[in-house]
């Protein structure tokens, strides 16, 4: 590696001749490329596969509760238990499941279907390319950081198999994971949120340690493109709060298994200092779900307006922002714990401020589509929906943020709709906006337009019809996390459980669209996407070469980001 | 040392010190809700300031026992009239079921949580740890008053009633209770 400055079209160049130059180096064979890839490409396509998977498994998992919720009464759980357990289970067990259910699918789409997909996904892919280094600084780190995803699903998937499933929210909250769930279920899966949390910690140094090390010459920490930007704060953030998950829930698994009672005031402990460490890590890890979101959107965006993104380092900086007050307004997901009023006023207020740096993005994103020359390919109808809807979830958390309001909407579907707005149709949207934006890339084929647009609509109207209704249901007052509910509010539960299938109707043509495109995909040029799309990765071909920038690329003044 | 290998200790170093900081939070909670009166933990003090006129409020009295404590604890009275800086005295009845001495402390605070910083403890069993013998049984007292200036906050002039609670739990002899 040297610093040899060349100019971008030698550099170019170079790029269209980076298949013949891989056939030099001994490419390495199935077993090898996939299984002990040190390649940060090949695992950023792991990750991505992955996440599918364990999308896919979440979201049917979400399909047996809307199922369960579309009319009043108890309708499937004594017979899903009955089939999990093998044999006769009680009405209590088969209640149970539904805790089960509800555990298993917040923590899939969580710490296996966003996280893998937005930060070890894109992050693995396109982090190096769009800095201009060859790789990621710990190529071998990198390998463990994906290999510890698997046995960690895997122990969480198991664990409904073990002494009736874990049964606790994804929050694991003591006393009901304590002396309240006994059996190895919940040992399972706070084993499983150990090795995530593991993963995640050794991907967050491999992040930092590669943006601010292996930039190549001239692209200097005010050039990164946003997407570099947000997976650096997002880093960050897993590296100070994931710890902090670490020691709480191992603090769990000692009292649960070795008699310690740091939860347990019979024995001096508090059950409320868990929830202060959980929620200490658990605020940090909504940002790290979407902030990498908004460096997606902020790439795709400026590509398909043909201008630079509005307020660069206003971007850059609302991000930072973003990541340093959420480490400091945790208890906002407390206020029903019985803090007082002055307490509550603080954060009521410090959540309110980060509305400031939020909408500062959202104004951003509308000034770049201003006045640009705007075509509307389906990464950007992706992007755009995205900024629809993640400003509703958004408006709705201004509304949560009040102490005094969340007295009476704590724990209801409101908060459900809230965060599947800015989750499930705010990181979601992101990730399907970067797999279409990127999907030439990765793979050299083309995905295809029309059925990229139906997945859009249809996934769209789908969600909508799922999530809206929820705020009704919450300001009606009906509670979460409970399999039935009064007739009165069997109306929009109907609702939303038809908007699933509408959902569901979406995930089947995104996944048709990638068959359809990887077997008969058209192939992709180097940069399918014209002009405005300036980022390094465009300046290779499709898929990139083996090894890219062996000679590194130079950044000129004045241009990118 | 080459430059990502320093990155990347530092990184391990911030990983660390926020892994302890997790741990050291059991501690450093405890203190702070001990100088904060956060979640209704009550104070100490020397000695009563007499009482005031004015504000009298009804303070009601709980008993738990550990499901590994084998023990009958209650008290004698459910609820008393204490006046706003009245030295109180109320007692408490503990008996060993078992036919071992066991050994236990209790743990304890007042609802609602805004009253715990004005809630004063001049004497209490709960300070050290009690040994009874095989079916003894004895009367435990707490010496208790509520600081005038409660009547002057304004999240807790409205208490009425202030409820202490105690949970008495097992501690093996020889070592501190966590």
């Amino acid at each position: 590696m040297t610093d040899t400055a060349l100019n971008p079209s030698a550099f170019q160049a170079h790029g269209d001749h980076g298949h013949h130059h891989d056939a030099a180096h001994d490419h390495p064979g199935f077993f090898a490329r996939w299984f002990m890839s040190t390649n940060h490409k090949d695992i950023g396509t792991l990750y991505l596969i992955f996440a599918i998977f364990a999308g896919i498994v979440g979201g049917a998992i979400s399909g047996l509760m809307r199922a369960e919720l579309a009319a009043p009464g108890i309708q499937y759980l004594p017979t899903w238990a009955a089939m999990l357990s093998g044999g006769d289970v009680t009405f209590d067990q088969a209640l149970n499941l539904w805790n089960v259910l509800i555990t298993a699918h917040g923590l899939i789409m969580v710490f296996f279907m966003v996280m893998p997909a937005i930060i070890g996904g894109f992050g693995n892919w396109f982090v190096p390319i769009m800095i201009g280094a060859p790789d990621m600084a710990f190529p071998r780190m990198n390998n463990i950081s994906f290999w510890l995803l698997p046995p960690s699903f895997m122990l969480l998937l198991a664990s409904p198999f073990f002494g009736g499933g874990a049964g606790t929210g994804w929050t694991v909250y003591a006393p009901l994971s304590t002396y309240g769930s006994p059996g190895p279920a919940v040992d399972m899966a706070i084993l499983s949120l150990h090795l995530s949390g593991a993963s995640s910690i050794l991907g967050a140094i491999n992040f930092i340690t590669t943006i601010f090390n292996m930039r190549a010459p001239g692209m200097t920490l005010h050039k990164m493109p946003l997407f570099v930007w947000s997976v650096l704060v997002t880093a960050f953030l897993l590296l100070l709060a994931l710890p902090v998950l670490a020691a709480a829930i191992t603090m769990l698994l000692t009292d649960r298994n070795f008699g310690t009672t740091f939860y347990d005031p019979a024995g001096g402990g508090d059950p409320v200092l868990y929830q202060h460490l959980f929620w200490f890590f658990g605020h940090p890890e909504v940002y790290i779900m979407i902030l990498p979101g908004f460096g997606i959107v902020s790439q795709i965006v400026a590509t398909f307006s043909r201008k630079p993104v509005f307020g660069y380092l206003g971007m850059a900086y609302a991000m930072v922002a973003i990541g340093v007050v959420g480490f400091v307004v945790w208890a906002h997901h407390m206020f029903t714990t019985g803090l007082s009023v002055n307490t509550k006023m603080y954060f009521t207020a410090a959540t309110m401020v980060i509305a400031v740096p939020t909408g500062i993005k959202i104004f951003s994103w509308i000034a770049t589509m201003w006045g640009g020359s705007m075509s509307f390919k389906t990464p950007m109808v992706w992007a755009i929906g995205f900024i629809f809807m993640f400003t509703v979830g958004g408006v709705t958390g201004v509304v949560l943020a009040n102490g005094g309001v969340d007295d009476y909407m704590h724990d209801t579907y409101y908060v459900v709709a809230h965060f599947h707005y800015v989750l499930s149709l705010g990181a979601v949207f992101a990730l399907f906006a970067g797999f279409y934006y990127w999907f030439p890339k990765m793979s050299g084929k083309m995905y295809s337009e029309l059925l990229g647009q139906l997945h859009f609509w249809v996934f769209f109207v789908g969600v909508n019809v799922l999530f809206f209704p929820m705020h009704f249901l919450g300001l009606q007052g009906m509670p979460r996390r409970y399999p039935d509910y009064p007739d009165a509010f069997a109306f929009w539960n109907h609702i939303a459980s038809v908007g699933y299938g509408i959902m569901a109707i979406g995930v089947m043509i995104f996944l048709v669209n990638i068959v359809y495109s990887l077997v008969a995909g058209r192939k992709a040029e180097g940069n399918p996407w014209g002009e405005g799309a300036t980022t390094l990765e465009w300046t290779l071909t499709s898929p990139p070469p083996f090894h890219q920038f062996e000679t590194l690329p130079v950044i000129e003044d004045g241009k990118h980001h | 040392m080459d430059r990502n290998a320093r990155t990347a200790l530092l990184a391990a170093i911030g990983v660390a010190s926020m892994t302890g900081l997790g741990f050291a939070s059991v501690p450093l909670y405890r203190v702070f809700c001990q100088v904060t009166g956060l979640n209704g933990t009550t104070q100490k003090a020397a000695a009563a300031p007499g009482a005031v006129k004015g504000k009298i409020v009804t303070v009601a009295f709980d008993s738990n026992v550990s499901k590994d404590m084998p023990w009958q604890f209650a008290p004698e009275q459910r609820t008393e009239r204490a006046a706003l800086g009245a030295r109180k005295m109320a007692f408490f009845t503990a008996k060993n079921l078992s036919d071992k001495a066991v050994t236990g402390t209790a743990t304890f605070n007042v609802t609602p949580d805004q009253a715990g910083k004005y809630f004063n403890k001049i004497q209490c069993f709960c300070f050290s740890e009690q040994t009874l013998k095989p079916g003894e049984e004895v009367r435990m007292p707490v010496v208790y008053f509520v600081d005038p200036k409660l009547a002057d906050d304004p999240d807790a002039a409205s208490v009425q009633e202030i409820t202490l609670s105690y949970t008495f739990y097992p501690v093996d002899s020889g070592k501190k209770a966590s």
